[in-house]
C-alpha cells in the first residue's frame, strides 16, 4: 500500500489570529491546527511539499504571529503583500492558479476582520474545485483522490473520497498544533511579494463595534390564568403523554425500546 | 315572558343545612352544575360559599381561585384549548417568497429551525398588506409533523437518494434550481454546523452574493432591513444592511407560536439538473461511543440505583453502541466514573436519546436531561418522576429487559450478516 502513495502539494493558508483575552496578534487555532494536519500528511506520506501562504499587510505584529508558524517547522512563509483592508481573495486565487498545488488546507474561520469563513468557499468557487469542511484527518492519498474523515457534532466521524486537488478547512475537531519553537521561527525567512490590491469598499461601509452580550431569551408564558402561569413556572420536566408499558414481558418491553431506538436512527447498523 | 320562580322552603333549608343527608345532591340541583352560585327567589344572586373548591388528593378541600375548576381532567382540556387557539393564516398569492432551508437534524425541525422561521415570518408579514410566504426547502426524509405550526407556508420536500448524507454539490444544484424558477427575496440558513453553514455560504457565492454570517439580531429602518452579525471569532459585531442570503444564530427570533400555517406542497416545474460529484459520501464511520464526550453523546445509556448487573450493564452499552452515563447514586457507590455522572452536578446531557436504567429521577437528574429529545426508562417503580418524563417507560427488571434487548439486537445483526 505504501509505494502506491505518492507524495502531495500541500498549501496551508494562515491568517494573523486573535487571542480572545488580550486581542494581540497570533497564530490562528485554526489554522495552526490545519498546519499540523499538513505536517501529520508530510510525515504520512514522503515526498510531500507544504508551503504556507499568507495574504495581507506586513507589520511589526503581523510578522511575530506569522513567525509562530514558520516556529512548527518550516522554513520559508510566502507573504502576499498587501494594504491594510484589501481583500485576499482575488490575491490568493491568483497565486493558487498560478502554481496549483493538490490540496489546500485554511481555517474555517478567520479570528479577525469580517470572520465570515467565507473564504475557503470563494476560493473554491473561483477556481472551481471541491470542497470539504471540517477536516478531522486526511487517511490516504492515492492516484488523485484523497479518503478524509470529516467531523460532525456529537464527536462523529464520516468518511469521503475527494478528488484532487481540493480545498479542505478545518475547524476545532483536528489535532491540537504543536509548540512554536522560537529559535526556528527567527531565522526562518518571509518571502514577501507586493500585489496589485483592491480594496474592500463594502466592509468599509459597515458598522463595527465590539461584541454586545447578547440578551438572554425570556421564558414568556402565554396564560390567562394566575395558576397557568404558576404552573408553568414551577413546572418539572415532563414529557406529557408518555407511554407506560407495565405487566409487560421483558421481550415485549425490549420490542418497544429497540423500535423507538430504530426509529430514531442510534443503533449503529 | 316573565318566570315565575316558586319557592320550596324545605329544599332551601336542606340547602342550608350543610349537615343535612341530601344536602350535596339538592345544592347540585339548583345550581344546575355550578353549586356555588344561583338565581334565588328574588332575582338576587345567592352563593353558598361552602360548595366552592374541591376535594383534593389528601382529603383536603382546595380553591382553585383561577375560575378554572379542577379535579385532573380539566389540565388536559386546556392545554388542548392552548393548542386550538393558534389562528389560522393562509397566503393565496403571495407578494414575495422567503426561502428557508431548515437543518432538520434527526428528522425534525430543530430549535434552532424553529427560531430561524420566525425570522422568516418577521420578513414575510413586515407589510401586512403585501404579505409575502415562507418557502421551505426540506431535503431527504423527515420525520416532522409541525411543518405548519412552525410558520411554513409552501414546503418543497425534495425526496430523492441523492441529497442523503453529505451532498452539498447535489444540494446546491436543487437550490439554484429553486433560485431559477421561484426566485426568492431571501434566502435563511442556520449557521450550525451540520446544516446551513456549509450549504449557505455555497449558495452565497454560487449566487453571487456576498451572505451576513451569525447573523443574531436583524431590524427595520427607513432604508430597510438591516443586520447586526457577530464577527472576527466572536468578537465584533457587524451592522450592515440585510443582504439577500443570510445565514442566522440561534435565538435570533421568537418562533412562531400564534399562527397555524398551510405548508402547502410545492414542487419544482424542471427537472433538477443532476450534479457532477466530485465528492463521495462513504458513510459514517463507528466511533467508540466511550470516546465521545459525555455532553455531545447522540444516545446515552445511564445506570442509576436499580442496576444489580453492572457486567450486563456494560455489555449492553457496547453492543447498543451508547455513550455510558450514571446518576449521582451509581457514581458515590463506585460503580461508574465520577466524569459520567448526569445531572446538576454532573453533566448536562444532549442526547438525542437517554435511555435511563434503573433511576427515579431526582430533580437534579432531570435537570441534567432536559434538552434530550427523547427519554426511555427501565424501572421497577410505575410511579416515579423518572416515568413521568419518559416518552416510553418499561416497568420491570432492568437486567432481564436489557438482557432481551440485547439478545434482540445481536440476533438481528446476525440475520443480516446471513443475509449478506
Amino acid at each position: 500500500m505504501r509505494p502506491e502513495q505518492q507524495g502531495v502539494e500541500v498549501a496551508v493558508l494562515v491568517s494573523v489570529g486573535r487571542h480572545p483575552i488580550t486581542g494581540r496578534a497570533r497564530r490562528a487555532d485554526q489554522d495552526a491546527r490545519g498546519l499540523e494536519l499538513a505536517l501529520g500528511l508530510e510525515r504520512q506520506l514522503p515526498g510531500s511539499r507544504v508551503s504556507l501562504l499568507h495574504a495581507g499587510p506586513r507589520g511589526e505584529e503581523s510578522e511575530a504571529a506569522l513567525r509562530g508558524y514558520l516556529g512548527m517547522g518550516l522554513e520559508t512563509l510566502t507573504l502576499l503583500e498587501q494594504a491594510e483592508g484589501a481583500d485576499a481573495i482575488p490575491a490568493l486565487a491568483e497565486h493558487l492558479a498560478a502554481a496549483p498545488p493538490q490540496l489546500v488546507i485554511t481555517g474555517a474561520r478567520a479570528e479577525r476582520g469580517e470572520g465570515s469563513g467565507l473564504l475557503p468557499y470563494a476560493l473554491a468557487e473561483r477556481l472551481g474545485w471541491p470542497l470539504v469542511n471540517g477536516l478531522a484527518a486526511v487517511e490516504r492519498v492515492e492516484n488523485g483522490v484523497a479518503t478524509l474523515l470529516q467531523a460532525l457534532p456529537r464527536g462523529q466521524r464520516r468518511r469521503l473520497k475527494v478528488r484532487l486537488p481540493a480545498i479542505v478547512s478545518v475547524d476545532g475537531a483536528a489535532p491540537v498544533a504543536r509548540q512554536s519553537a522560537f529559535g526556528p521561527a527567527r531565522r526562518a525567512e518571509l518571502e514577501a511579494t507586493p500585489v496589485a490590491a483592491e480594496p474592500d469598499r463594502e466592509l468599509a461601509q459597515w458598522q463595527l463595534a465590539p461584541a454586545r452580550k447578547r440578551p438572554k431569551r425570556l421564558k414568556v408564558i402565554k396564560a390567562a390564568s394566575a395558576r397557568d402561569r404558576f404552573k408553568a413556572a414551577a413546572a418539572k420536566a415532563e414529557g406529557g403523554g408518555g407511554q407506560v408499558l407495565a405487566d409487560v414481558t421483558p421481550a415485549q418491553g425490549a420490542e418497544a425500546i429497540l423500535k423507538l431506538l430504530r426509529e430514531e436512527g442510534v443503533l449503529p447498523r | 315572558m316573565r318566570e315565575i320562580h316558586r319557592r320550596d322552603p324545605r329544599r332551601e333549608w336542606i340547602v342550608r343545612n350543610r349537615l343535612h343527608p341530601e344536602h350535596l345532591s339538592v345544592l347540585a340541583e339548583q345550581g344546575g352544575g355550578a353549586a356555588s352560585e344561583w338565581l334565588g327567589p328574588q332575582g338576587v344572586i345567592r352563593k353558598n360559599p361552602h360548595a366552592i373548591g374541591f376535594i383534593g388528593p389528601n382529603g383536603v378541600k382546595r380553591i382553585d381561585r383561577s375560575g378554572a375548576q379542577q379535579g385532573g381532567q380539566a389540565a388536559g382540556g386546556a392545554r388542548q384549548a392552548a393548542q386550538d387557539s393558534r389562528r389560522q393564516v393562509t397566503i393565496e398569492a403571495p407578494a414575495f417568497l422567503v426561502a428557508v432551508v431548515p437543518e432538520l437534524s434527526g428528522g425534525r425541525l430543530s430549535g434552532h429551525d424553529k427560531d430561524l422561521l420566525g425570522l422568516a415570518r418577521r420578513l414575510a408579514d413586515a407589510d401586512a398588506e403585501r404579505p409575502g410566504a415562507v418557502l421551505a426547502v426540506v431535503f431527504g426524509e423527515h420525520k416532522e409533523e409541525g411543518f405548519g405550526e412552525a410558520g411554513i407556508d409552501r414546503l418543497l420536500h425534495l425526496d430523492d437518494g441523492g441529497y442523503a448524507g453529505f451532498a452539498p454539490e447535489a444540494r446546491l444544484a436543487a437550490l439554484s434550481a429553486v433560485e431559477r424558477e421561484l426566485a426568492p427575496r431571501h434566502w435563511l440558513l442556520p449557521d450550525s454546523p451540520l446544516g446551513g453553514a456549509d450549504l449557505g455560504r455555497r449558495l452565497a457565492l454560487r449566487l453571487g452574493e456576498r451572505p451576513a454570517t451569525g447573523v443574531w439580531q436583524l431590524e427595520a429602518s427607513e432604508s430597510g432591513w438591516r443586520c447586526t452579525a457577530r464577527g472576527a471569532a466572536e468578537s465584533l459585531d457587524i451592522q450592515r444592511p440585510l443582504p439577500r442570503v443570510a445565514l442566522a444564530l440561534a435565538e435570533c427570533a421568537e418562533p412562531v407560536d400564534e399562527t397555524r400555517h398551510a405548508a402547502e406542497p410545492l414542487s419544482l416545474a424542471e427537472a433538477i439538473p443532476s450534479a457532477l460529484s466530485r465528492i463521495e459520501d462513504l458513510g459514517q464511520v463507528a466511533v467508540d461511543p466511550a470516546g465521545v464526550a459525555l455532553a455531545e453523546a447522540e444516545f446515552i445509556l445511564s445506570g442509576g440505583n436499580g442496576v444489580k448487573d453492572w457486567d450486563g450493564f456494560h455489555h449492553a452499552a457496547r453492543v447498543l453502541g451508547a455513550t455510558e452515563g450514571a446518576s449521582r447514586v451509581a457514581v458515590d457507590d463506585g460503580f461508574m466514573d465520577r466524569h459520567r455522572q448526569v445531572g446538576a452536578t454532573g453533566t448536562w446531557v444532549t442526547a438525542r436519546v437517554y435511555m435511563a436504567v434503573g433511576i427515579s429521577g431526582a430533580i437534579q437528574h432531570l435537570q441534567g436531561i432536559q434538552s434530550c429529545d427523547k427519554v426511555v426508562a427501565i424501572n421497577l417503580d410505575p410511579g416515579c418522576d423518572m416515568v413521568k418524563r419518559a416518552d416510553l417507560a418499561v416497568i420491570g427488571e432492568s437486567a432481564e429487559i436489557l438482557a432481551a434487548l440485547v439478545a434482540k439486537v445481536e440476533q438481528q445483526r446476525g440475520g443480516q450478516r446471513d443475509a449478506a
